[in-house]
This record gives C-alpha cells, sequence and structure tokens, in this order.
C-alpha cells in the first residue's frame, strides 16, 4: 500500500486502536464522564431526578449542617483508623507467624484468607447472629452462670462500631496477612544470617530491618485497605442497616439513601464527590511515593 | 515435605557440631502454635457457627448454645432457603438468586476478561499514541469510590434501554473489572519477551493472530486467575446487583439479604444460615479449589507492574 | 555488485537522544556483514530497522532495490534469529517453522516441503514433533535460524544470536552459521558484541559507537588497520598497548618511547605529513620477546611486574615509558614477578592516531 510514503499516524497500529475502543469508553465517559457529571450536578438542586437548576455549593453547606452526615464521617473515621491499624497489625502477627517454618502452613493460611472469600453480606450476616445477644455469646456466657454478664455490641450505640470492626478485621486481615507475607518471602535470606552473625535478637530484626525494607508492602497495604474503608457499605447494611439509631451509618449509605431512598440526588452527589476528595488526599500521596522517582512507573 | 527433609539434615547437623537440639516442644514452639491456635479459632467460629445453625430446627436455637453441635440433624432449613423461603411476593427460595447470580456472573467474567485481556495485549505489545495517558486513567478509574459514579451510570443504561435488565448489571460489571484486569494482563503480557512479539510480526502475524495464537496459548494461568478474581468479586457483589436491577433480577446476595434483614414475619434463624451459607459455596468452593491461584489473583490487585 | 541492503541517512531519535545518527552503509548480495560494537551502541537498533521492527526518523532503507522503510517486517523478505530464540513456547518445532509460511496462506504441501528441506539443512529432524520447552539451546537457536530458513528470504538478520550460549556450544554454533552461510550465500547481516564471532564470521565488520558507524572493513583490515583509536583498543584481546608521544618528522619519521628513538620508515603512513602529538599503539601480541627481540627493529628492557599464565601462553603486565603495558610469552616460558625482560617490536605493525582527533596516522 504505502510502499513509499510513511504512513499516516492514524492508521499506524490500527487494529490495536479499534480494540482499545471499549477501554477508551470506559475510561472517559465512565470514569471520567461520569464522575465530572456527579461534580457538576452537585451544584444543583436536584431531587427527585437531576435538573440543571444551579445553586452553588448550597448543597455542600447542607451537608455539612446535616447530623447524620456528620455522624457518618466520624463513624468512618473511628472505623477507619482502627480498621486500619488492627488489620496492619493482625495481618503482620500472622504473616510472620506463618513464616517461622511451621507446620501445616497450608492450612493455617487457608483458614486465615478463607473470610476474603466470602462476601460482605454473608460476613455481615454471620457476625450479626454470632453477636446477637438474644442467643450469641451473650446467652452462652449467661448460661454458664454469670447472669449479669452483657455483650451486646450490635445493639449498643457505643459499641456497634466494634461489632462492626470484628467482623471487618475477620474479613479481611487474611488479605494483608497474604501481602505481608509475599513481603517477608521477598526479603533476602542473607539478610537473615547476617543479622543471626551480628547476635541481633529476632524482634529488632524485624523491626529495625525487615519492617523498614517491606516499606513498599506498607504502602500498598495501606493504600488498598483504605480504599476498601471508604466504600465500606454492604458490610453495615448486612450486619447493623446503620443502626442502632443512625449509631454505625457510613457516608456510603449516606450516598446511596440520599440517591435511592429519600430523592434527593443532589445530597448524594454532594456526599459523594466529598467522598472522590477524601480518596485524592489518599492517592496523590500514594502515587507521589510509587511513581514520582521513577519515570518509567 | 521439603521443609521435612530440610529440618531433618539441620537437626543431624546440629547434632554433629555441638549445641542441643531444639525440642518439638520448646517454648517457642508453644507461643508459635498457640498464638496461632488462637487467631484460628476467630477466624472458623463464625462458618462453625453458621453450619450447626443451620443444621437445628428452630425449638432446638430458642432453648440451646449456638456452640452447641445439633442434637437432632435437620436439613429442612436447607431444602426451605433453596426452595421456598419469600423475598418480598416472590417464594421460590434463593435458588432464584441463585440463577440470577449466575446469569450474571457468566456473562460479566467472560467478557470483561476478553476486553480486559485485549486491552492489556495492546497496551504492552502494541503501545500505540496515548496508550499510557488512557492506561493511567483506567487505572485511577480504579480508586474512584463507585458512589461518585453509580447514578450516572443509571441515567446511561435507562438512555439504552438496559436499566433493571440482567445485561445492563453484566455491563456495569464488565466496565468496573476493566481497570484491575487490564492491569494484570498487561503486567503479564509486559514480562513476555519482546522477542517473541518481534519474531511474529517477522513472520507476518498481525494484531488479531498474535493475540489468538501466541499471546492468548500462552498466558492460560493468567485467564484462570483473571476467571478467579472475577467470579469471586461479581458473585460477591451487593452494590451494583441492588442498584441496577429489579427485584425478580437480584443477585444471590441481595436476595439473601433481603431475605435475612426483613423485618416482617418470625425470623428462622436455621434457614438465615443455610442460606447464608448456600450464597458463600460458590466463592468458597472456588477459594479451596485454586488455593495459591486465589492468593495470586488477589496479591495481582495490589503488586503493581 | 549489486547491493542487498542500502541505508540512507538513517536517523532515529528517542526524544532528544538520537540513537542513530546520519548511517550509510551498503551491503552486498550475498555478503556476511557484522555489527560490532558495545552495548547502546546502536546496533540492535540499526538491525531492529532493517527488519521492520523500530521505525527510523529520517532516512531510508533498500533491499533488494525496493524501498523498504516504511514496509511491514514480513514484506521486507528478511527473516530474523534473536538472541533469546524467541521461539513460540505452545507450538511444535514444526509449527514453529510453519507459522509464518500459513500467515502467508502458503499451500500445505509447499510448508512441508519448506519445513523438511530445513529440518534436513539444520539436521533437526527427529525435533520435529517436540515442543521448544523440551529442547537444549543449541537445539533452540537452530530451529530459531529453521524459521527463517524456511521462508525462503534474500537477507538473513541475527540478533546475538548465540550470546545465550555457553561457549563450547557457541563456538559450535558459530561454524555452523559460517557453514550455513557458505551453502546458502544469503545475505546475512549480525548483531554482536563478540569480536571473535565478529572476525570468525564476518566478510566485512562494520564497528559502531554512539549510532555512528567507525570502521567498515574486513576483519584483517579492523585487525591490523584500525582507523581509529576507539577500532584499536575495542579489537583484540588484550587489547592494544598505547603510549602518548610526539610524532617528529626529521630526515626520517620517528616517535621517542622511553628515551630511546623507534624509526617508522617501515610503517604504513595514511597522513604522509602529519607530525606532532600521538598516540603510538602496539598489540600485546607484536611485542616480540627472547630471540626475536633481539633481532627486532625496537628493543626495550622491561621489569615483569605481573604474571598471570594462562596455560598455552603467559601474559605479562609490566611498564614502559610510565606506561603499563601487556605483552605475551610462551606458556612454557619460566618467568617470575620481577625478572627482566627483554622485549621488541616491528614500528611496521604499529598503530598510531594523532592525539586530537584519534584518527589514523
Amino acid at each position: 500500500m504505502s510502499q513509499n510514503g510513511k504512513p499516516s499516524g492514524l492508521f499506524k497500529n490500527l487494529s490495536a486502536k479499534i480494540a482499545a475502543i471499549p477501554m477508551v469508553l470506559t475510561a472517559l465517559v465512565v470514569f471520567v464522564g461520569c464522575t465530572v457529571w456527579t461534580i457538576v450536578f452537585s451544584f444543583t438542586n436536584s431531587r427527585l431526578l437531576p435538573r440543571a437548576d444551579w445553586v452553588g455549593l448550597a448543597q455542600y453547606e447542607r451537608l455539612w449542617g446535616t447530623r447524620r452526615w456528620l455522624i457518618s464521617i466520624e463513624n468512618l473515621l473511628i472505623y477507619g483508623s482502627l480498621m486500619l491499624i488492627l488489620s496492619l497489625v493482625l495481618g503482620f502477627l500472622l504473616a510472620a507467624l506463618i513464616d517461622q517454618k511451621i507446620r501445616f502452613e497450608d492450612g493455617f493460611r487457608t483458614i486465615f484468607l478463607y473470610p476474603y472469600a466470602l462476601s460482605f453480606i454473608v460476613t455481615g450476616l454471620v457476625w450479626q447472629w454470632v453477636l446477637n445477644p438474644e442467643f450469641g455469646i451473650q446467652n452462652v456466657v449467661r448460661s454458664l452462670g454469670f447472669g449479669n454478664f452483657t455483650f451486646d455490641p450490635l445493639y449498643n450505640p457505643n459499641l456497634v462500631l466494634y461489632g462492626v470492626l470484628v467482623a471487618g478485621l475477620w474479613h479481611g486481615s487474611g488479605l494483608v496477612m497474604c501481602l505481608m507475607l509475599a513481603g517477608l518471602r521477598g526479603i533476602d535470606e542473607d539478610v537473615w544470617k547476617a543479622t543471626k552473625v551480628d547476635g541481633i535478637p529476632t524482634w529488632k530484626t524485624y523491626i529495625f530491618v525487615v519492617i523498614p525494607m517491606m516499606r513498599p508492602v506498607f504502602v500498598t497495604t495501606l493504600v488498598l485497605v483504605t480504599s476498601g474503608i471508604i466504600k465500606l457499605y454492604d458490610l453495615i447494611i448486612a450486619q447493623t442497616g446503620g443502626g442502632p439509631g443512625l449509631a454505625s451509618e457510613v457516608p456510603a449509605k449516606f450516598v446511596f439513601d440520599a440517591m435511592f431512598v429519600s430523592q434527593n440526588l443532589a445530597q448524594g452527589f454532594a456526599a459523594s464527590t466529598m467522598m472522590l476528595v477524601a480518596v485524592t488526599f489518599i492517592i496523590i500521596p500514594w502515587a507521589y511515593l510509587e511513581f514520582g522517582g521513577k519515570k518509567n512507573g | 515435605m521439603a521443609d521435612t527433609v530440610i529440618r531433618t539434615q539441620h537437626a543431624s547437623h546440629a547434632h554433629a557440631a555441638g549445641p542441643r537440639p531444639r525440642p518439638i516442644f520448646s517454648r517457642r514452639n508453644i507461643i508459635i502454635y498457640g498464638v496461632l491456635i488462637v487467631l484460628a479459632l476467630y477466624y472458623l467460629l463464625p462458618i462453625y457457627v453458621m453450619v450447626v445453625t443451620s443444621l437445628k430446627g428452630m425449638p432446638e436455637i430458642r432453648v440451646g448454645n449456638i456452640f452447641a453441635p445439633p442434637v437432632e440433624i435437620t436439613f429442612a432449613p436447607w431444602v426451605k432457603a433453596w426452595s421456598s423461603v419469600c423475598t418480598g411476593l416472590n417464594c421460590d427460595g434463593l435458588s432464584r438468586g441463585f440463577l440470577n447470580s449466575l446469569k450474571i456472573t457468566v456473562p460479566s467474567v467472560f467478557f470483561s476478561i476478553a476486553v480486559a485481556s485485549v486491552n492489556g495485549y495492546a497496551l504492552s505489545m502494541w503501545r500505540f499514541k496515548g496508550a499510557n495517558v488512557l492506561f493511567t486513567i483506567l487505572i485511577i478509574g480504579a480508586f474512584i469510590p463507585y458512589q461518585v459514579m453509580i447514578y450516572p451510570i443509571v441515567v446511561l443504561l435507562r438512555e439504552i434501554g438496559l436499566y433493571g435488565e440482567l445485561s445492563g448489571l453484566v455491563l456495569v460489571h464488565t466496565v468496573f473489572g476493566m481497570p484491575i484486569l487490564t492491569l494484570l494482563f498487561r503486567n503479564y503480557f509486559s514480562s513476555v519477551p519482546e522477542e517473541l512479539f518481534k519474531a511474529a510480526r517477522v513472520d507476518g502475524a498481525g494484531f488479531r493472530t498474535i493475540y489468538f495464537k501466541i499471546m492468548l496459548p500462552m498466558a492460560l494461568p493468567i485467564f484462570v486467575v483473571a476467571v478467579i478474581l472475577q467470579t469471586t468479586a461479581i458473585w460477591n457483589d451487593f452494590l451494583f446487583g441492588a442498584i441496577y436491577t429489579r427485584p425478580e433480577n437480584y443477585p444471590m446476595t441481595v436476595q439473601l439479604n433481603n431475605i435475612v434483614n426483613s423485618v416482617t414475619g418470625v425470623k428462622e434463624y436455621n434457614v438465615n444460615m443455610a442460606a447464608t451459607l448456600l450464597s458463600g459455596i460458590v466463592p468458597l468452593s472456588i477459594y479451596l479449589i485454586s488455593g495459591k491461584l486465589f492468593v495470586r489473583g488477589i496479591a495481582a490487585g495490589a503488586v503493581k507492574g | 555488485m549489486q547491493s542487498s541492503v542500502s541505508i540512507q541517512n538513517l536517523k532515529l531519535d528517542y526524544g532528544t537522544v538520537s540513537v542513530l545518527r546520519d548511517l550509510n552503509l551498503e551491503i552486498g548480495q550475498g555478503e556476511f556483514l557484522v555489527l560490532l560494537g558495545s552495548s547502546g551502541c546502536g546496533k540492535s537498533t540499526l538491525l531492529n530497522c532493517i527488519a521492520g521492527l523500530l521505525e527510523p526518523s529520517d532516512g531510508s532503507i533498500y533491499i533488494n532495490g525496493q524501498n523498504v522503510t516504511w514496509a511491514e517486517p514480513s514484506r521486507r523478505g528478511i527473516g530474523m534469529v534473536f538472541q533469546s530464540y524467541a521461539l513460540y513456547p505452545q507450538m511444535t518445532v514444526e509449527g514453529n517453522l510453519s507459522f509464518g509460511l500459513k500467515n502467508i496462506r502458503m499451500p500445505k504441501e509447499e510448508i512441508r516441503r519448506r519445513v523438511a528441506r530445513a529440518a534436513d539443512v539444520l539436521q533437526i529432524e527427529p525435533l520435529l514433533k517436540r515442543k521448544p520447552a523440551a529442547l537444549s539451546g543449541g537445539q533452540r537457536q537452530r530451529v530459531a535460524i529453521g524459521r527463517a530458513l524456511v521462508r525462503d528470504v534474500d537477507v538473513f538478520l541475527f540478533d546475538e544470536p548465540l550470546s545465550n550460549l555457553d561457549a563450547k556450544l557457541r563456538a559450535d554454533l558459530r561454524v555452523e552459521i559460517k557453514r550455513l552461510h557458505q551453502k546458502l550465500r544469503n545475505t546475512m547481516i549480525y548483531v554482536t558484541h563478540d569480536q571473535v564471532e565478529a572476525m570468525t564470521l564476518a566478510d566485512r565488520i562494520a564497528i559502531m559507537k554512539g549510532g555512528v558507524v567507525m570502521q567498515l572493513g574486513s576483519p584483517n583490515e579492523i585487525y591490523n588497520r584500525p582507523a581509529n583509536k576507539y577500532v584499536a583498543d575495542f579489537i583484540g584481546s588484550p587489547s592494544m598497548n598505547f603510549f602518548e608521544t610526539t610524532l617528529s618528522r626529521g630526515a626520517e619519521p620517528k616517535v621517542v618511547l622511553a628515551g630511546r628513538d623507534v624509526p617508522l620508515a617501515t610503517y604504513g603512513f595514511v597522513r604522509k605529513d602529519f607530525a606532532g602529538a600521538v598516540w603510538f599503539g602496539i598489540r600485546p601480541e607484536h611485542i616480540l620477546t627472547g630471540e626475536a627481540a633481539a633481532s627486532a627493529p625496537v628493543r626495550f628492557e622491561v621489569c615483569a611486574e605481573l604474571v598471570e599464565p594462562m596455560g598455552s601462553e603467559i601474559l605479562v603486565w609490566s611498564t614502559l615509558a610510565d606506561t603499563s603495558i601487556r605483552f605475551r610469552l610462551d606458556g612454557q616460558e619460566k618467568v617470575a614477578t620481577g625478572d627482566m625482560l627483554r622485549i621488541g617490536f616491528d614500528p611496521a605493525r604499529a598503530s598510531i592516531f594523532d592525539k586530537a582527533e584519534e584518527l589514523r596516522v
């Protein structure tokens, strides 16, 4: 065809470009388009249907004056920070224990990770049952003779988040273990030999040598767990439904309810935009850390 | 196995060298295994409780202890959960949700992997102009909270007439599965030696021939990983299922939640637990059968290229 | 002679980095050309441009008189052999050989005939039904060559084909490639960083550095009359000894080494009237010792500072005119560190380069 002339840039790799059309549509229409759409309509007073009736920042002012939204944010912060710390600690502990050349390694690993294969709905429902005061742990302990024993986290507004936390940890710490284990196994055997020769105790080796070496794994895990926390929705729906009262409301549920239950679309858009802002604050430093240094990241 | 061999060698060596061999019940081992076993109980407790509860009759549940094994084993809760428990107006049990989930998961897994594998191949091998920008948007997209995008997608689906349909949900899963799967395939194809691609081009193979004849057969393991990853994710999805389908098309997770958390009627905990187990069986079996590949799948999201 | 491959003013830039700069090269019909250079010199880039796997920024490439600068790799009449063999792992050897032919929808009968012929030439018939994973490195590379062979092309391109093999196998396959060339008489362009491969295989060698051809010539020319100091230093192992000195032209051209005049009447000058600061180079293997040194035109006495016995020969490190030098002794000689040795050389075998541009004088 073009034996002598340089082919035009448009037709270069034409098949590859055609094959990429679904990806282009996804990236541009869904990820960029829909996000922008939501942000734009968060400046309107859309209720049942989206309307281009501009109200400026009124939705945001209203949002930050809404008690339920504030409680949602507070809940997410409490749950999020605890979940982050505890899942990292528990995950690392599990990984370090499994890394001790133990017997039945595969068996233990299977046990710690299987909850991750189950849905949040299943997780929420089973823990709702285990923590049920009428039949669950409270009842069992009472029947052992402690008549006044009270353990009803899902019915106590002050404790409900911890009840969710127990389920969240059960579900997600196996994943952290897996990532940590991969990190531990990725450390050069010679590092351990060197610290043995130098006579450094094992716990010191972990804290001063191994953990600093695993920084990339920790960063990745942190981002993964955090983005999971922000999306927290199914678990709450299944385990507590946001209750008792508003005690376990979370932003994702606020958005869903505003959009699909209380017919207050623009509030939902404003709230989801706030979630996007929060994620941006997590992603940017991470992307900077991960890809900032190297050009070919 | 290999572990044992190394251990024995180590032990005999220790004898020869002098220091006393480490006994099996050393303090260190007791602590390690003790902690592991206690933690294992935390992870195993719920599934144990689910199983025993689902096998008890309601009277036994009311008087007994949730941790006690069933006195009288009954499969009635399982039968009821599967075939006759009611959600709203439908009283054909979870079997409906199971079928819906099947109808959603199978095509979603197929399409999302088909699209993503071609994406990954095109991105890593053909590097057309703008490919990197596109890929960056796609990966950033993976971090955008779904809540930001769910409503405009409702509008889009309504426009093309797929809102509430199973096919609409399949489309949504294909779109949202794309970032992670594209990353997975791109990283895999990037590890394929470039010379192989060059050799195929010298041999006159084009975009499609190289994909179907060379890359696809080579990438079978990564396809298995992708299938595991996607099947589990889509089967377990709740949010999209609840938003983009009508009640008669609800996937199993949504139906399960509606059954268990319904405010009307007497709570039948044994049926609830049987239903919960039923909807967990598919991903759980995939996990137990696939083992290491499952781990590889979930790690794929984390290990960046 | 009509040229088989002709490269005219070829340029390739990656952003601001130019990998190939205004490169011209004519390769004759049936010629074996080796592109030699250290990594990053642009030799593989050039080969990829000829193959059509990289697009040049400017310039043109002709194969058999056709301008193929923008043609698809498969339409250029080339076959290529890669360093990592690049065999399709899930296909049998037969599948690998026939893949390219199937892509152009060649009749089955013809494919079978060609595969059989290639298998016969390369002696891989017993391997046809095996997968690449079941082959040894040498066998794999033979299949890779076969893949180029079946396509019945005019030009063979080799991209460091032997670098992944161990030393013994490398030597064997080198001979086989040479034999193949003698039998087929195709044009072959061969990229390598191994000077032994280059010297043994090539009709002509192009030594490249920084995207430029430093010298193009027969192995003999390259070895005996390097055009510049880079080539002189690059070819030969251990590499040439260089002395900084001054070339003066009195009654007779000469340089001074360690206070002694080295007459250059027998030296083949390229630039008859050059005088000034020069690098005076002499190869270790051209430094004579013992009896031969006694009758050499120029003689010195040096101390053996370091002795490296290598079996067949002994490499001696020493100092002459404040410069560290190396030279060879026969493996049977007895020499210890600190011994004084008599050495000499014939100035006709030296290479002299001006200091400013490092070009041959």
